[in-house]
């Protein structure tokens, strides 16, 4: 089966920053993304862990998006203006997708 | 012993009498269990989901409670003086919180800004724990106490960013964050179920009482096992902060107190408000004001000021705070 080179985007960062991260990846008409909730974890910031949370802080959302490379660094520029100095990683990765057109 | 009106007429109860009440209450119990099994790291854990649902629940409760109370009693010229009055001290705190941290710890300026945010905010569940140790004492409060709450929230975010702001260069405040900040979920159920309260009175309470007063105790349990499990992590997480930094989550809760009990009086609140807006005073957020840091002062480090409200300030004020200002609202 053919197989196309992509950009997986992976974004983990701290909740109160994942409305804009989302609103970013739609304003570049990004062509679709997943939320993914964060159990627990530690980083140099000390550790969090998602159970019994009430509030936003302290627990970590993960985003992923598959873009052309083309695109990878419209992409990339205002996510690392966002999340510079937040709590969070951004990484590339290149996969292979099966239905090229949907990126 | 000066006698309070808290009691039956010859209950003469001390300090250390209704201290010790309200440490073997079954809330403070299962606060205390809940800490208990995060300091010995018991797997113990309430789902994320059912942890929002319950504090979802309990604002409702006391929002619709209190919206009802408002519409029995009505309202006077005294309501909108405590709302002044709690937006002024929401504001004044942070500016009486921050050159207190930066002459006696070595925090960053954004460090301190951050925690005077919270610090002159307020902690909905410690003013739920007030609330209800209030009525369990049988003791009236002014209904509007929860929308003086509400609206003690936000001022101490602005405060903050002004008092940080030779660091702020880089702040990410927008217009969204002020959005997120005044319809945060909590404001919303809080406020909304206020209004919803007051606009249905003492019928709607009556036909939905089942609902948001017989259950009201054993859940506020529940979330407060949940808040002990939170609060045991956010000790084992403060672990490194600084002893000064500890001292201020001591401290400041009881300066906070004291201006906010001596507000409370001159504005002629009932012993019940004067108790209620004393804890609110007192109290430190560690749910809106944080999430508002994280965006507006990012530099600001979340693993500072959440344990230091959380793990310090809020057990502080559960267990001895709540206490002593009540003792004190009832003396005076």
């Amino acid at each position: 089966m053919e197989t196309f080179l992509k950009k997986r985007i992976e974004i983990m960062v701290e909740t109160p920053l994942m409305s804009r991260v989302i609103a970013i990846l739609d304003d570049l008409g990004v062509s679709g993304y997943t939320v993914m909730p964060a159990v627990a974890g530690r980083g140099k910031d000390g550790s969090w862990h998602r159970d019994g949370q009430v509030g936003r802080v302290g627990s970590v959302v993960q985003i992923l998006c598959i873009v052309d490379g083309t695109r990878e660094n419209d992409v990339l520029e205002p996510l690392f203006r966002l999340v510079s100095r937040q709590i969070g990683i951004v990484t590339v990765s290149d996969v292979r997708v099966v239905r090229s057109d949907q990126f | 012993m000066p006698q309070g009106w808290l009691w039956e007429p010859g209950d003469t109860k001390t300090m250390g009498e209704l201290a010790l009440t309200n440490l073997t209450s079954p809330m403070i119990l299962f606060f205390v269990l809940g800490l208990l099994a995060a300091l010995t790291r018991s797997d113990l854990t309430i789902p994320e989901a059912i942890a929002k649902g319950l504090a979802i629940y309990l604002m409702l409760a006391i929002g619709f409670k209190g919206g009802a109370g408002v519409a029995e009693h009505g309202v006077d010229a005294t309501l909108i003086m405590a709302l002044l009055a709690g937006i002024i001290l929401s504001a004044v705190l942070p500016v009486i919180a921050f050159p207190l941290l930066t002459w006696t710890t070595r925090l960053s300026r954004v460090d301190a800004a951050a925690i005077a945010a919270c610090y002159g905010s307020i902690s909905i569940v410690t003013f739920l724990a007030a609330a209800q140790a209030l009525e369990t004492a049988g003791v009236a409060y002014e209904g509007y106490m929860v929308a003086i709450a509400a609206a003690m929230e936000t001022p101490p975010i602005m405060v903050a960013l002004w008092l940080a702001k030779d660091t702020t260069a880089g702040s990410t405040f927008d217009r969204t964050v002020l959005r997120e900040v005044f319809l945060n979920g909590s404001i919303v159920v809080l406020v909304g179920s206020f209004v919803i309260g007051w606009v249905t009175g003492t019928e709607g309470l009556e036909s939905i009482s089942a609902f948001v007063v017989d259950p009201f105790k054993g859940i506020l349990c529940l979330f407060l096992l949940d808040m002990g499990l939170v609060a045991g992590r956010g000790m084992r997480e403060g672990k490194n902060l600084s002893a000064p930094v500890v001292a201020f989550g001591i401290y400041m809760p009881l300066i906070g107190a004291a201006i906010g009990f001596f507000v409370a009086q001159l504005i002629g609140l009932s012993p019940g408000g004067v108790a209620l807006m004393t804890t609110l005073a007192a109290s430190g957020s560690y749910i809106a004001v944080p999430a508002a840091m994280r965006v507006a002062l990012p530099d600001a480090k979340p693993s500072i000021y959440l344990p230091l409200s959380l793990g310090v300030t809020f057990p502080f004020n559960l267990a001895v705070g709540i206490p002593i200002y009540i003792y004190a609202a009832s003396s005076f």
